[in-house]
């Protein structure tokens, strides 16, 4: 089976960077979620809701939707920020990608760990800009916003072709598919990673990276 | 197109898309009603979330929804239509986008409708969630109020894109392909939103007389009816031929409010106002006859007014512009009007004066309220006028803010705290009100002195605009050893001549004499020199 890899690109000034990451893998998820399952018996099962709440951005003119889930916001907010830390710790015009992979685990045979199978990755490409002046900040809020509609009409674009997405599992096999430790949504198994590539754009000068979702180690 | 399709199938497939064509207009219209939405995830099914997804129903628009579907669901060639537009004060009315929920014939006989159909069709929901954010009517809606309110409208049939203009965009939403064929979803919106201002300059009779003419013809195929909030107007089907016949227009006010309780509590009223007809109507077109396989249009003004708390919640408005006067009458009752404290004109606790009852800035709230309907309370000004002098000797002891918004011949320095500032009259003549003298903006005088710089030796009557002093009697000031008691002697001295270095004219006079003179001087001093070098020695 082969990966689905979908590239946004989006440039943005550095208050900005959170905010259109937020933004985006927010959207992805909502798309990449479902409320939590409750298997019955004769291998039945029930689906839980998920809400959905508007989120406003301060630094651009955009609102989006996200699931109403403190838990995986929280997640999705320290991703982010460590991403932005990195992307200013590196240099004033940083670039940086980051990239949110749904993956499905494959038990292995002992010794063997599990394989983690990507079957979505989307990856966002960050130009971080500096504005001179404050009329230049105010265009670029309308600006970035109108870009991020755009990709969020790219992410549902691709999100209902309706390609590939794993099968619903047994309720032994949820684990490997599903995110099952939050408490009111489900999303897929996924993980978030960053890698920042300094301003000459040379090979990457600092890879970091940070798993936010473990695969099952040892 | 049910072959191989069970009869359990077909009739899950029907509800999914019935009912998906109903959330679907629920979340278009939530989300131009201006407000940010928010509902909770459920870890435990309660199973009245259609599709997974917490998405409240609107009564009034599940109604509406299901009045336009009128038992039928989006099939080919019948197209379920949500219109967004775009209605000002004056009446004006553009149309912003229409969402189109449309049915084709390619099918996808393998797919599996209770399942596969019905995740897919929850992530064409989260899509237009997330669309409906996008699209530039979102912004328009979400600074709706006071210039503007946006309006929907539901319709059956074949989608009409003429009423947006020129170089409208088309964004989909997505596919779902089903047995009986593929449901999309899509969204055409107005790019060119400049028309707005230009209709915005023909602000007169023409424009109106338009929109009556709409309603004294039936409107035909191309016609489309104004979105002016009229009273329900329901109209027979011109013909029978095809979808398109006649035009029924029932059109509504509905007026939603939102209590800021929890999401459950919202309360949605709707007034139709069916009873209020601008124009009488011929009997027959009072008919509803709703039958199957026509085309009916439904017209809705969906305005969210968001009234805070205190002006008591669900307030059920029946007509738009019922909303200031209720608006006012919350303010009455519980608005702060603030009564600046009335400045005592007394000069202490004995005199006996009459105060003239002052006049300005009684507009108090009417004035601040417009047809906003939101409440916007300019606090009145309220002057009380001691009706005797006793109060006018209890109102002595209240002061006055240093920037309190009155009159300046309100401001005495009898209000201030200090032994004989009463005794300093403030005649503020034009001529003499000289910042140099007094800065403009004066704060309350701080020293008896600079009280007194500010007599200004006006003759007659009293310092004061709205000041007259009758009689003058100043208690325990009979003295039999002097001829003369304290009445007398303030009546006496009560306007004395101005100092002569103080009165700027005479003192910009002398001081051009001055500079005359000078030279004058120097040569007598530089003659006297001698003298002055004695005296200087003699100093030493």
């Amino acid at each position: 089976m082969n990966c689905r890899s979908e590239v946004l690109e989006v440039t943005v000034e550095a208050r900005q960077v959170e905010e259109s990451m937020l933004a985006l893998l927010h959207t992805i998820l909502l798309h990449r979620s479902t409320g939590k399952f409750h298997y019955k018996k004769e291998g039945t099962y029930s689906i839980g809701t998920v809400g959905t709440l508007d989120i406003d951005c301060d630094f651009i003119d955009f609102t989006f939707v996200r699931v109403s889930s403190e838990e995986l916001d929280r997640v999705i907010r320290r991703a982010v920020s460590e991403f932005k830390d990195a992307l200013s710790n590196s240099g004033s015009d940083g670039m940086g990608q980051i990239s949110l992979e749904f993956y499905q685990k494959k038990k292995s045979r002992w010794p063997f760990s599990d394989e983690c199978i990507p079957w979505e990755v989307w990856s966002i490409k960050v130009n971080v800009v500096n504005l001179a002046n404050e009329q230049e900040r105010q265009i670029c809020r309308e600006k970035v916003g109108e870009k991020l509609g755009e990709k969020v009409i790219n992410v549902v674009e691709v999100i209902n072709r309706h390609e590939y997405l794993p099968k619903m599992p047994t309720q032994s096999e949820v684990d490997n598919v599903f995110d099952t430790s939050l408490k009111d949504v489900q999303p897929y198994l996924y993980k978030i990673t960053f890698q920042i590539t300094d301003s000459l754009g040379t090979s990457v000068s600092t890879t970091m990276r940070r798993l936010i979702k473990d695969t099952l180690a040892l | 197109m049910d072959s191989g399709l069970s009869p359990q199938d077909k009739k899950d497939l029907d509800k999914f898309i019935k009912f998906f064509a109903l959330k679907t207009v629920q979340v278009i219209v939530q989300a131009r009603l201006g407000e940010k939405i928010c509902t909770h995830s459920s870890s435990s099914p309660t199973g009245s979330d259609w599709f997974n997804l917490a998405i409240k129903d609107i009564p009034e628009v599940t109604h509406e929804a299901k009045k336009a579907l009128a038992g039928q669901l989006p099939g080919i060639g019948r197209s379920m239509c949500v219109e967004i537009s775009l209605k000002t004060s004056e009446g004006d009315s553009m149309e912003l986008e229409t969402w189109c929920l449309e049915m084709n014939e390619k099918c996808d006989k393998d797919i599996k409708v209770s399942y596969t159909v019905y995740n897919r069709l929850s992530v064409l929901l989260k899509s237009l969630l997330a669309i409906t954010r996008v699209t530039p009517a979102y912004k328009l809606s979400r600074k709706q109020g006071h210039d503007y309110v946006i309006l929907y409208r539901i319709y059956f049939g074949e989608v009409q894109l003429s009423g947006l203009g020129e170089g409208f965009q088309t964004v989909r939403v997505g596919v779902v392909g089903t047995p009986v064929g593929t449901v999309t979803l899509s969204c055409a919106y107005r790019t060119n939103l400049a028309f707005m201002s230009n209709r915005q300059f023909e602000r007169s009779a023409p424009i109106m007389g338009i929109i009556v003419d709409h309603f004294v013809d039936p409107p035909c195929n191309s016609q489309r009816p104004a979105n002016m909030g009229q009273p329900c107007n329901y109209r027979a089907p011109e013909d029978d031929d095809g979808p398109f016949a006649g035009v029924q227009d029932s059109q509504e006010v509905c007026t939603t409010s939102f209590s800021t309780s929890p999401p459950s509590q919202c309360v949605c009223t709707l007034s139709p106002s069916p009873s209020k007809l601008s124009k009488p109507l011929p009997l027959d077109s009072l008919q509803i006859p709703l039958a199957p396989g026509h085309v009916t249009h439904t017209l809705y003004a969906s305005r969210l007014s968001y009234q805070p708390p205190a002006l008591g919640g669900a307030a059920e408005l029946s007509h738009p512009t019922a909303n200031p006067n209720q608006v006012l009458h919350a303010g009455k009752e519980g608005g702060v009007v603030l009564a600046p404290a009335q400045p005592p004109h007394g000069a202490d606790a004995h005199l006996t004066v009459e105060h003239a009852p002052n006049t300005p800035g009684s507009s108090g709230d009417d004035d601040g309220l417009s047809n906003s309907g939101y409440g916007r309370r300019d606090e009145g000004r309220r002057c009380a006028s001691p009706s005797d002098p006793v109060e006018s000797l209890n109102a002595f002891t209240r002061k006055i803010g240093a920037f309190v918004n009155k009159p300046s011949a309100q401001i005495t320095a009898a209000s201030l705290d200090l032994p004989f500032a009463a005794f300093a009259p403030r005649g503020l003549d034009s001529e003499e009100n000289d910042p140099m003298v007094q800065p403009p903006d004066s704060p309350p005088c701080h020293s008896p002195l600079q009280a007194s710089l500010h007599s200004q030796g006006s003759e007659g009557s009293g310092p004061q605009d709205d000041f007259v002093m009758i009689d003058f009697r100043p208690a325990f000031s009979k003295d039999d050893l002097l001829p003369m008691d304290l009445g007398t002697f303030y009546r006496e001295f009560q306007n004395p001549p101005q100092l002569a270095s103080l009165s700027l004219h005479i003192s910009s006079q002398s001081m051009a004499d001055d500079l005359d003179s000078l030279p004058e001087k120097l040569a007598v001093y530089e003659k006297n020199i001698d003298e002055f070098d004695a005296f200087v020695d003699m100093l030493q």
